[in-house]
């Protein structure tokens, strides 16, 4: 397997080029005004949506990140079990 | 399989207060699920006399069960582990922190996990599940996500949790994964996964808690994130 960094340029790229032939009219393919308006926004509306879908899934997993009270508040209990424990074996706490 | 033996290494910097409980609690959790074991402890020359300690621990439960490999200064991490696996009798090899942020207490649900599914590597993961953490402020938190999110996009790791270091893995595994990653601090780890499935290794996972150390300092600063970038673009030009 190519470097993941590769696999990316070479998406791009392809992406980059049929952007640029459509836009620069490299093809003979006819596109309405409006059509070719839409086009040459693509990356840019392609751009925004994914911004926000980014934020939106950042946004929803740092809100919803568990807080593990119960675990620490175990933990807690566990350190002075295993305190005790180790006293009554001789371990020596100083 | 019968005959399955784990070795644990611990690998310790000025861990005292939390030595002593981690290996009561790694000893509790594998007496009672019955699984056999050994824990590596692996001291950096701490000057707070943690090799003490580790050697009043010894003495309790025996030199099979705590096995001290203490090394004369800090070493760093990577190395720690390459020192531990050397002298490690398990065919299978449990990493975690020392500090009581890994609670030995998923010991048993990663190596049920690693039969289930007869994996080679099982990450414990905070992101997914009943994952999660303790004492972690909004900021935290959101650099956190913040950093797996864009991990996840550019390196598909196949992975939730990349920069934990509480895993299980095949002996064979983790020796050869420690030598084909060069990484520093928990860039480390990063690579390490990554690098586990580059190698077509198979990954399992286990939600873990994970909390912040009560005993001890923190050793996270600003240059962390910057660390984290120059890792994840070293990894990205190289996996
Ligand atoms: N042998 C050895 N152990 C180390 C060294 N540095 C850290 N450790 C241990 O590695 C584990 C992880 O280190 P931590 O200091 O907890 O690192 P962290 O979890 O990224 O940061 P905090 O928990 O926030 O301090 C602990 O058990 C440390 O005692 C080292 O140079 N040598
Ligand atoms: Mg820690």
């Amino acid at each position: 397997m190519i470097p993941k960094l590769f696999q990316w340029l070479i998406v791009l790229s392809v992406f980059i080029s049929v952007w640029v032939a459509i836009v620069f009219d490299y093809v003979a393919v006819e596109f309405s005004k409006s059509n070719k308006q839409t086009i040459v926004l693509f990356p840019f509306y392609l751009l925004v949506v994914f911004a926000c879908y980014s934020l939106a899934v950042i946004g929803y997993r740092v809100a919803t990140f568990n807080d593990c009270k119960e675990a620490s508040e175990e933990l807690k209990k566990q350190i002075l079990e295993a305190k005790e424990d180790l006293k009554s074996r001789g371990f020596k706490f100083d | 399989m019968a005959g399955d033996k784990y070795s644990v290494l611990l690998p310790t910097y000025n861990e005292r207060e939390n030595l002593p409980i981690i290996v009561w609690l790694l000893v509790r959790y594998f007496t009672e699920s019955g699984y056999d074991y050994e824990i590596i402890v692996i001291d950096d020359g701490s000057p707070d006399g943690t090799l003490e300690v580790a050697k009043q621990l010894e003495k309790i439960y025996g030199k099979d069960r705590i096995v001290l490999r203490p090394r004369e200064k800090k070493l760093g991490l990577g190395t720690a582990y390459i020192h531990g696996i050397k002298h490690a009798k398990g065919n299978f090899v449990i990493i975690m922190d020392a500090d009581l942020s890994h609670h030995p207490k998923f010991i048993p649900e990663f190596i049920k996990k690693q039969k289930e599914g007869n994996y080679d590597v099982v990450s414990g993961t905070r992101y997914i599940g009943n994952g999660g953490v303790y004492g972690w402020d909004f900021k935290r938190k959101l650099i956190s996500r913040t950093a797996n999110y864009i991990t996840q996009i550019l390196l598909q790791p196949g992975a939730s949790d990349l920069t934990g270091s509480f895993r299980l893995y095949r002996k064979d595994v983790l020796e050869k994964l420690v030598k084909a990653c060069v990484s520093k601090g928990y860039v480390f780890q990063m690579e390490m996964i990554v690098r586990a499935r580059q190698f077509g290794f198979s990954i399992g996972e286990v939600p873990i808690s994970f909390v912040d150390r009560v005993y001890g300092e923190s050793k996270l600063g600003g240059s962390e994130i910057f660390m984290f970038l120059k890792g994840l673009l070293y990894l990205f030009a190289t996996t």
